[in-house]
C-alpha cells in the first residue's frame, strides 16, 4: 500500500485517477481508519488532502462561506461569522463525537462516509449547502442532497474528490437547527436525527423552510412536506402536528442494534418539532 | 476460623489514611507496564482465526497455505492443545473455549491461531487458512434455548441437579436450589401476592485494557508467561495442566491489570500463546483486539426471572419465591447458583425458595462479573419489594426494615448470619438528606438493596525486614485498585511503622505459595490477613533478637510503636530498640529478618448495601439520566477510605451503565451485533453525576482488623435502584434491563393507554 | 513500502519507520517505544490512545504514522517537567482518580488540553471536555474531582 500527501487539488486528482485497486481519499480518517482496522478495507493507495492549502481554510464572501474539505468540525466552532449565520450546521458538526474526534473529523468525511446517521448531512441539507468537486474534468459543484447516494454509497465519479463545501449567507431573519437522538450523552451514532432551518418575514411568519432527517432512511432525507408545513405558520400547535406527521410520513426506518423502526418514526416527530422550535427562535420567531 | 482472631482491634494508627498508592507516579506518567507493554526479543506476533457462526461443526481446517507464507512461523489447531491433559485436569471445557475442538459454539470461538513475524503477515495468514464448516441450529435467547424444541449444543448435557437423572438431553445444564419453610404456605398467609417475570440482557466487565499475554516456551519445557490477570498462580496452574507442563516450570508473572472485574479471572488465549511459543521455539505476543474482547471473552449472564412474593398488609414479606434463569455461555460455570443463593438474602424470611438454571446458549462462556448473578436476582425481588410496599401502602424502606436480616437470621441460602450491615444502612438512607432531597419534573427517586458473600481462600505473603529498617511485602493477590496501598497500610499499622517504610510489590508464580484470584472481593481482606500474621511473625524474630541483645527473657521484651521495649526490673531503663537497630545487626545475629504465611483465610464477611437514585426522563424520547446518585455500603473496616469509595463508585457506575444501555445484540443469524464501545455503550464521563459514597464500618468479627471485602457489592443494587426511580417518576414498571429508550418509550405509552 | 517519518516527539527529534498504513499509535508504542499511549479500542472510542498532535487532542489510533511527519507529537511520557510532576498528574494520584490506571494517560493527555482553553472548566464543561475518555474502574468521579483541583492549582500558579 502506499501513502500520499499532494499539496496540490491537481495532484490528488492524478493521484486518484491514475491509481488502481482500493483508494481512499483522507481526511480527517476517524471513519477510514475505523474500517481499515476492522478490516472493512485494505487501501492501495491513501491520498491524504489535508495538506492541499484550498482544503484548510475557510473563506467567507457576501454569498456565503466556502469550508475547506479537511478543516476540522472543532474549527468550524472557532469562526464567529459561520456560527451566526449557521449555528444549526455548526452544532451539528460539533456533535460527532469526542474532542479528539473533533480534532480531526471532517464535515466532507462526514459526507462521503455516506453513513444515513451522519450528523452534519441532514443540516447541511437542510441549510442548502452544495459541494465543490475536484475531478480529472475539472470543478464542478452539486447540491449536497445530491452526493449520497445509498449507505456507503457517493455520486462521485473515479478521480474525484470534494475541495470544500459551500454554504449560503445566512440572514437575519433565518435560523436553522439541528437536534440528534443518542441514548447516552456523547459518543453514540444518531439514532434519529432532524435539522430545520427556515426565514420569517417582519410579522414571524415562516415564509422559507426545510426539513430533514437522518437515520430513518438509507439516505438522510429531505421533507418537502414538513417545510409545507411550516410555511405561512408562526409554528402554531397545528403546524407543528403537521410538521410531525411530514416527518413520520417520510421515514422508512430499519430497525437495528441502535433503534426500533416504531422508535425512530416516534422519536423523529418529537426532534422535528423542537428542532422547528429552535429555528424559529432563532430567526427572530420568539 | 482463625483461631487466632478474636476481638478486631478498633484504634488504628495507618489504617483508614489516606496516602498516596506506591504504584501511582508508574500509572500517571506512562511507565507502569500492562499486559501489551512487554517486548521480549524476537517476539513474534500471534493472532487468533475466530469463527463466523453461532454454531457449526468443523468439517476440516486447512492450514497448509498459510504455512507456506513468508514470515508465518507457527500455525495451531486443536492439535496442538490435546484433550487428554485437559481431561484429565477437569478443563475440558476451558480448553474447548480456548480452541474449538469438532464445533464452533459461538460467533468468535476460535479455530486456529497463527505465530508470525509481523501483524501484517499475521494477519494474511488468518485469510489462508481454510476453515469448512457444517452450519448448525443455534439458540442465543435463554428463555428459548430451555424450551425442549430448542437446538441442543451439547448431545451428552443431561441436567445436573434434578432427581431422577433426566434421560434426555437438554440445553439446561444445572440445577440448584435453595430455601426453607413453606412457601405454599406463606403464600397462603399474604394479604397479597404478586408475580411477575423479570428480564436482564447480557452486559460484558467492559474492562479498558484487552487480553494480552507474551509467552515463551523453552524446548526444554520450561516457561515463562506475562499476562494481565486477576490471578497468575490459577493461569499456572491451569495453563500447565493443558499444555502437561510442570507447574513449577512455568513461571507466571501478572502485568499491571487494566480492569478486570471477574473478566480476567479466566483462560482466554493464554495456553494458546504458549502453545505458539512451543511451536515457533520463539517468545509470542497475543493480544486481543476490543472486537475479539466483546465477541469471545466472558460476558455476565442474560436472565429471566420469575418471581412471586407475598406480604401482609401490615408489612410482613410471608414468603419469597424466584426460579431464576440464567445464561451461561455454551458450557456450564457456577453462576446460576449464586444468583439462586443471593436473591432474599438482605431479609428474614420465613419461607423461601430459590431456584437457579444454568442454560447452554450459543454465545461467549460466561465468566464472572463482579458480585456474579446477585444483580439480576436483586433487580427481580428488590422491584418486587417497592410494588409490594406501594400496594399495601407503606413506605418502601420501612417495609424493608420490617423484614431484614440481622445478627442471627438464617440467611435464605443457609448459614446465620453473624453481625451483619443491612439494617445500618438501611436506617442510613432513612436520615440521608438525599432521601429528602425535592425532586423537579420528570424526576424520580428509587432505593435499593444488595448483598454479596466476599470471598477468603489461599494465601501465602512474605515479609522481610531490610537492614534499613524499611520493609518489604511480597503478596500473590493482583492489585485491582489500589491494595498495594492497603496492604502497606496494614503491615504499617502492625509492625508500628510508617507507610513510606512499607513497600508492597506483587510476586510472580515462582515467588511465593499458592494464591488464589483477586475475586470475590477476596484481594484485600485474605491478602491484609496474611500480611499481619507475616508482620507479627517478624515482630517475634525482632523481639527474639531484642532479648539476646539484651540478654533478657523474650517475655520481657514488649513491641510498642516500631519497637523493641525492655519492660523487665532489669534492663528497663535500655533505650528502646527501632526496626532499623534491630535489623542493621541482623548478620551478627542470626541473620535475615522475615516473617511468612501460608493460610486459608476463613470468615469472610458478607456485606449489603443500601443505593438512593434519582433519574430524570424524557417521557417524550424515553431518555434517562441519573441525576443522583448515593451508595451506603458496610466495608467493615476500611482501611484506605479513598479506595474503598472509588469501589463503591466503579461499581455503581457500571450497574447505571447495565440498566440503562449496556446489552449484547444479536442477529438472526447468531452473530454479535455490536462489538464496540461505539454500540456497548458503556457510560461516559458526561452521563453520569458525582456519586456520594457513606462508608459504613460493622467490624468483620473474624479479621484481626475487622476488614471485609468491598468490591463487588456495589453493582447488585443499580438495576433495581434505576427501576423504582423509574417507576415512582411515571408509575410504570420496568421489568427488562436495559432499561433503554426504546423500552422506557413503550412503557410509558402503555401505561397511558391503560389509564386512557 | 515501509516508510521514514521525521516528528518531534516530546521535544525531541525523532526518525522511524512505518507501514504507509501503520496507525500513529502502533508506531508510537512499537517503534518508538512509547508505551504510555495505550490501546484500548483502536477505533477511537475510548480515549486511551490520546496524545496532542499539533497540539491538538487527538486519538492516535486513528492517525496514520505517516500523517505525523514534519508534526509535532506529545505523550503522557513528555508531561512532567523532569522529575516534576504536572499538577494533573499530581493530583490524579492524589484524588485517586486512576484505579488500574489504563485509561489515566488518555484522561492526563484531554484533561491538559481542556485546561489550556479553558482554565477554570465547569463540572458539566469537564464532564464533556473527557466524554472522548471511557473509565471503567472509577464512576469519573474523583477524576472530576482531581482535575478541578488541579485546574485550581494551575489558575494559582499562572497569577
Ligand atoms: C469515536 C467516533 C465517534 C463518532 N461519532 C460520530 C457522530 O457522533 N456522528 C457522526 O456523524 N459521525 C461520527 N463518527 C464518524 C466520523 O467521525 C464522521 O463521519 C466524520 O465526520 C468523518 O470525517 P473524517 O474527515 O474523519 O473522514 P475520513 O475518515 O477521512 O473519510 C471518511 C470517508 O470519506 C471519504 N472522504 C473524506 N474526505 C473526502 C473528500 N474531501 N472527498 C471525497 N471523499 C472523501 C474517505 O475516503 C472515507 O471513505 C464517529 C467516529 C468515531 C471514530
Ligand atoms: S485506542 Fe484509540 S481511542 Fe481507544
Ligand atoms: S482506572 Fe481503570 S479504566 Fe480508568
Amino acid at each position: 500500500m502506499l501513502y500520499q500527501s499532494p499539496h496540490t487539488a491537481a495532484e490528488a486528482v492524478d493521484l486518484l485517477k491514475k491509481s488502481k485497486g482500493s483508494v481512499h481519499v483522507l481526511a480527517g480518517g476517524s471513519d477510514l481508519l475505523v474500517r481499515m482496522k476492522g478490516g472493512f478495507i485494505e487501501p492501495d493507495l491513501i491520498v491524504d488532502i489535508k495538506r492541499i492549502p484550498a482544503t484548510q481554510q475557510i473563506k467567507a464572501s457576501k454569498s456565503g462561506f466556502i469550508i475547506g474539505a479537511a478543516v476540522s468540525c472543532a474549527e468550524l466552532a472557532q469562526n464567529k461569522a459561520l456560527v451566526k449565520a449557521w449555528p444549526g450546521v455548526v452544532e451539528a458538526a460539533n456533535l460527532i463525537g469526542s474532542d479528539q474526534i473533533q480534532s480531526r473529523c471532517t464535515m466532507a468525511g462526514n459526507l462521503c462516509n455516506a453513513s444515513p446517521a451522519a450528523d452534519s448531512v441532514p443540516a447541511l441539507i437542510a441549510a442548502n449547502a452544495e459541494a465543490v468537486i475536484q475531478g480529472p474534468k475539472g470543478k464542478r459543484v452539486i447540491p449536497v442532497a445530491k452526493v449520497v447516494t445509498g449507505p456507503g454509497k457517493t455520486s462521485l465519479k473515479k478521480g474525484e474528490f470534494i475541495e470544500a463545501l459551500k454554504l449560503p449567507s445566512g440572514s437575519a431573519k433565518s435560523g436553522d437547527a439541528y437536534l440528534r437522538f443518542i441514548p447516552r450523552t456523547e459518543m453514540d451514532i444518531a439514532v434519529v436525527s432532524a435539522a430545520v432551518n427556515l426565514s420569517i418575514d417582519a410579522k414571524k411568519v415562516v415564509t422559507d423552510a426545510r426539513v430533514a432527517l437522518g437515520a430513518v432512511a438509507p439516505t438522510a432525507l429531505l421533507v418537502p412536506a414538513g417545510a409545507k408545513a411550516l410555511i405561512g405558520s408562526k409554528l402554531e400547535e397545528e403546524a407543528l402536528e403537521k410538521l410531525g406527521a411530514a416527518c413520520a410520513k417520510a421515514c422508512n426506518p430499519i430497525d437495528d442494534k441502535r433503534g426500533t423502526i416504531d422508535f425512530r418514526v416516534k422519536v423523529a416527530k418529537v426532534l422535528a418539532t423542537r428542532a422547528a422550535k429552535a429555528a424559529y427562535a432563532r430567526a427572530g420567531g420568539k | 476460623m482463625n483461631k487466632e482472631v478474636k476481638i478486631p482491634k478498633m484504634d488504628f494508627k495507618s489504617v483508614g489514611t489516606r496516602p498516596i498508592r506506591p504504584d501511582g507516579v508508574d500509572k500517571v506518567t506512562g511507565r507502569a507496564r500492562y499486559g501489551a507493554d512487554l517486548d521480549l526479543p524476537g517476539q513474534l506476533v500471534g493472532r487468533v482465526l475466530r469463527s463466523p457462526h453461532a454454531h457449526a461443526s468443523i468439517k476440516k481446517i486447512d492450514t497448509s497455505k498459510a504455512e507456506a507464507l513468508p514470515g508465518v512461523k507457527a500455525i495451531v489447531t486443536s492439535k496442538d492443545l490435546p484433550d487428554a491433559p485437559a481431561k484429565a485436569a477437569g478443563l475440558e471445557a476451558t480448553l474447548e473455549n480456548c480452541m474449538a475442538r469438532k464445533k464452533v459454539f459461538y460467533d468468535g470461538h476460535a479455530v486456529a491461531a497463527v505465530a508470525a513475524i509481523d501483524a501484517k503477515t499475521a494477519k494474511q495468514a488468518l485469510k489462508l487458512i481454510d476453515v469448512e464448516y457444517k452450519i448448525l441450529k443455534h439458540v442465543t435467547d435463554v428463555d428459548e434455548a430451555a424450551d425442549p424444541k430448542a437446538p441442543v449444543l451439547h448431545k451428552d448435557c443431561l441436567t445436573r441437579g434434578v432427581k431422577p437423572k433426566p434421560v434426555k438431553a437438554s440445553n439446561i445444564a444445572r440445577v440448584s436450589e435453595f430455601g426453607h419453610g413453606n412457601v405454599k404456605k406463606g403464600f397462603k398467609a399474604a394479604d397479597i401476592v404478586l408475580e411477575r417475570n423479570f428480564r436482564t440482557e447480557q452486559a460484558h466487565q467492559g474492562y479498558i485494557e484487552p487480553h494480552a499475554c507474551v509467552a515463551s516456551m523453552s524446548p526444554d519445557g520450561s516457561g515463562e508467561l506475562w499476562v494481565c490477570t486477576q490471578g497468575h498462580f490459577v493461569f499456572r496452574q491451569q495453563c500447565a495442566q493443558l499444555l502437561g507442563l510442570d507447574e513449577s516450570k512455568l513461571r507466571v508473572t501478572s502485568s499491571e491489570i487494566g480492569g478486570g472485574f471477574g473478566g480476567k479471572t479466566h483462560l482466554w488465549l493464554e495456553p494458546v500463546a504458549l502453545a505458539l511459543s512451543r511451536k515457533a521455539n520463539l517468545p509470542v505476543k497475543l493480544v486481543m483486539t476490543r472486537e475479539e474482547v466483546f465477541r469471545a471473552s466472558g460476558p455476565t449472564s442474560a436472565a429471566s426471572i420469575d418471581i412471586k412474593m407475598g406480604v401482609t398488609r401490615d408489612g410482613t414479606i410471608t414468603a419469597g419465591e424466584a426460579t431464576l434463569r440464567y445464561s451461561s455461555g455454551p458450557w456450564v460455570g457456577s453462576w446460576a447458583m449464586l444468583g439462586a443463593m443471593t436473591s432474599f438474602a438482605c431479609y428474614d424470611l420465613e419461607n423461601v425458595k430459590t431456584v437457579g438454571k444454568e442454560i447452554l446458549v450459543n454465545r461467549p462462556k460466561t465468566t464472572a462479573y463482579r458480585a456474579p448473578s446477585a444483580p439480576m436476582a436483586a433487580f427481580a425481588v428488590e422491584s418486587m419489594i417497592d410494588e409490594l410496599a406501594a400496594q399495601i401502602g407503606m413506605d418502601p424502606v420501612d417495609l424493608r426494615l420490617k423484614n431484614v436480616a440481622r445478627e442471627g437470621t438464617r440467611a435464605s441460602y443457609g448459614p446465620v448470619y453473624g453481625p451483619i450491615g443491612i439494617e445500618p444502612s438501611l436506617e442510613a438512607a432513612k436520615i440521608h438528606p438525599h432521601m429528602s432531597a425535592p425532586l423537579k419534573e420528570n424526576q424520580g427517586r428509587g432505593m435499593a438493596c444488595g448483598f454479596w458473600f466476599n470471598f477468603g481462600g489461599q494465601a501465602c505473603t512474605d515479609l522481610n525486614i531490610n537492614a534499613d529498617g524499611s520493609v518489604s511485602l511480597t503478596v500473590g493477590t493482583i492489585d485491582v485498585g489500589g491494595a498495594r496501598a492497603s496492604l502497606s497500610l496494614v503491615v504499617a499499622e502492625e509492625l508500628g511503622i510508617e507507610y513510606e517504610k512499607v513497600k508492597t510489590v506483587i510476586g510472580d508464580s515462582a515467588t511465593l505459595g499458592y494464591n488464589e484470584m483477586t475475586d470475590g472481593s477476596r484481594g484485600t481482606f485474605a491478602s491484609s490477613m496474611s500480611a499481619i500474621m507475616s508482620a507479627r511473625k517478624a515482630i517475634d524474630v525482632m523481639k527474639q533478637r531484642a532479648a539476646d541483645t539484651w540478654d533478657v527473657p523474650v517475655s520481657e521484651v514488649e513491641w510498642v510503636d516500631g519497637h523493641a521495649v525492655a519492660k523487665g526490673r532489669k534492663k528497663s531503663n535500655r533505650p528502646p530498640l527501632s526496626i532499623a537497630d534491630i535489623a542493621s545487626v541482623a548478620e551478627k545475629n542470626g541473620g535475615p529478618i522475615a516473617g511468612h504465611t501460608e493460610m486459608v483465610a476463613d470468615g469472610a464477611g458478607v456485606s449489603f448495601a443500601t443505593h438512593i437514585c434519582d433519574v430524570e426522563v424524557d417521557p417524550e424520547t424515553g431518555q434517562t439520566r441519573v441525576v443522583r446518585y448515593t451508595v451506603i455500603q458496610d466495608a467493615g473496616k476500611a482501611v484506605h477510605p479513598t479506595y474503598v469509595e472509588g469501589q463503591f463508585q466503579g461499581g455503581a457506575a457500571q450497574g447505571i451503565g447495565w440498566a440503562l444501555n449496556e446489552e449484547y445484540v444479536y442477529g438472526d443469524d447468531g452473530r454479535l451485533q455490536n462489538a464496540g464501545f461505539l454500540d456497548y455503550r458503556i457510560p461516559v464521563c458526561s452521563d453520569l453525576p458525582m456519586i456520594d459514597t457513606q462508608i459504613l464500618e460493622i467490624p468483620n468479627p473474624n479479621h484481626p482488623y475487622g476488614i471485609r471485602g468491598v468490591g463487588e457489592t456495589s453493582i447488585v443494587p443499580p438495576l433495581a435502584a434505576i427501576g423504582n426511580a423509574v417507576s415512582n417518576a411515571f408509575g410504570v414498571r420496568m421489568t427488562h434491563v436495559p432499561m433503554s429508550p426504546p423500552r422506557i418509550l413503550d412503557a410509558l405509552e402503555k401505561a397511558e393507554l391503560e389509564t386512557a | 513500502m515501509s516508510m521514514l517519518i521525521s516528528s518531534t516527539i516530546n521535544g525531541d527529534t525523532v526518525d522511524f519507520i512505518c507501514e504507509p498504513d501503520e496507525t500513529l499509535m502502533d508506531a508510537l508504542r512499537n517503534r518508538v517505544g512509547l508505551k504510555g499511549v495505550k490501546e484500548g479500542c483502536g477505533t477511537g472510542d475510548c480515549g486511551a490512545c490520546s496524545v496532542h498532535l499539533d497540539g491538538k487532542l487527538v486519538c492516535s489510533c486513528l492517525v496514520l504514522g505517516a500523517e505525523a511527519e514534519g508534526r509535532t507529537v506529545e505523550t503522557v511520557e513528555g508531561m512532567s517537567d523532569g522529575a516534576k510532576l504536572h499538577p494533573l498528574q499530581t493530583k490524579f494520584i492524589e484524588h485517586a482518580a486512576l484505579q488500574c490506571g489504563i485509561c489515566t494517560p488518555g484522561f492526563l493527555m484531554a484533561a491538559q488540553t481542556l485546561l489550556e482553553n479553558n482554565p477554570d472548566p465547569t463540572e458539566t464543561e469537564i464532564r464533556y471536555a473527557l466524554a472522548g475518555n471511557l473509565c471503567r474502574c472509577t464512576g469519573y468521579d474523583k477524576i472530576v474531582r482531581a482535575v478541578q483541583d488541579a485546574a485550581a492549582v494551575m489558575r494559582k500558579k499562572s497569577k
